[in-house]
């Protein structure tokens, strides 16, 4: 359907902004992320799942990216990384996928509405949050390497 | 690399900001000549590069070219005179579907993936077509580094149990041939294991196996 469709463009344009294509042109590179249970956060879910395969597919990229959810609740707090329900109760639900050099942001999407300084807000939130979600790659890649 | 100069080897690529790791895996140095440092990263996937020796699998016969299979993007391509004693009347007998050992001439992006199976002086020095019988199977590209280090192990331990032939390519597939199916179905399911396999684990087996 169509919001199937949004999540691919957005993935496909954040995958875009980190492989480096000149090394493998006239090329297609294809990736398949199939759900296996969704509750709640699915496009930051697939924004990690789908870095992780293309480090484990040893394609060459430029930096690493994650995704995080932020819910933006009806009394102003934020939340990160909301199941199926919170999103449901909230009022603005942000994606971002934050790079790992310098944690810039490579895409930002929006459901719902909120102001310029809640956005800001939920930006430096997931930015920090972001830290974590890298550790958690640094972790598993090293205990990959250390079988071998 | 001559004197004072640092080669940057896969896994490391020179930008305006400096150096950039494009690839996951340990940074390895190497301090002979000018010094070089690479990342040594697992992948299952074969990007040609040139110098690599490979295993390919004829797919077509186009005149005077054969198209190979070797596990990248591209198939490659091996002139009939490539081969050690090979001339316009005396052509290499190779039918689609052989497996050939041969070397990378021209492997970069832009171009189609070039092989030969005779070295600069002419000479076959092993490559060419693989003989009948054998069994070829696919591993990880780690795993084809490990086995072609020199006084590899598992080669070693391999040795002692059954006599056997093998060739090894860079783009992961392993060619083995042993006196009979059973045992070279063995050594191919201990090939595959040994990626997962620690050195006490692989001990075991082996032991198990040839008290058997």
């Amino acid at each position: 359907g169509v919001l199937e469709r949004s999540r691919e463009q957005l993935l496909r344009q954040t995958c875009e902004a980190v492989l480096l294509g000149v090394l493998h042109p006239r090329t297609a590179i294809s990736l398949v992320l199939q759900v296996l249970s969704d509750a709640g956060s699915l496009l930051s879910c697939c924004l990690n799942a789908a870095c992780m395969a293309l480090l484990d597919a040893g394609l060459p990229l430029a930096a690493l990216f994650c995704g995080v959810t932020c819910a933006l609740q009806p009394d102003g707090t934020i939340l990160l990384d909301p199941t199926a329900r919170q999103e449901q109760e909230a009022r603005a639900i942000l994606t971002f996928a934050i790079a790992s050099r310098e944690r810039k942001v490579l895409m930002a999407t929006t459901k719902g509405s909120c102001s310029v300084e809640e956005m800001q807000q939920c930006l430096a939130a997931a930015q920090s949050a972001a830290s974590t979600i890298f550790q958690f790659y640094r972790d598993s890649v090293h205990r990959r390497y250390s079988k071998c | 690399a001559p004197q004072g100069r640092l080669l940057c080897g896969p896994g490391l690529r020179r930008s305006r900001a400096g150096l950039l790791v494009t690839k996951c895996g340990l940074l390895r140095h190497r301090p002979g000549g000018g010094g070089a440092y690479w990342v040594d990263s697992q992948q299952k996937r074969y990007v040609p590069v040139k110098g690599d020796h490979v295993i390919g699998i004829v797919t077509a016969k186009a005149g005077d070219v054969f198209r190979l299979d070797v596990g990248g993007s591209e198939p490659a391509s091996l002139s009939y005179l490539a081969f050690e004693g090979a001339t316009k009347r005396n052509r290499p007998n190779v039918q689609v579907g052989d497996l050939i050992y041969g070397q990378f001439v021209v492997a970069n992006k832009d171009m189609e993936p070039e092989m030969v199976c005779i070295d600069s002086s002419g000479k076959s020095s092993g490559m060419g077509i693989i003989g009948q019988d054998g069994f070829l199977f696919k591993v990880s590209l780690g795993l084809i580094r490990k086995l072609l280090a020199p006084k590899c192990e598992i080669i070693q331990e391999l040795s002692q149990l059954y006599p056997f032939e093998m060739v090894l390519g860079m783009n992961g597939r392993i060619w083995v041939k042993a006196k009979t199916v059973q045992q070279t179905l063995i050594i191919v399911n201990i090939l595959e294991a040994c990626e997962y396999m620690t050195a006490e684990q692989r001990k075991q087996a082996l032991a198990k196996l040839s008290g058997n």
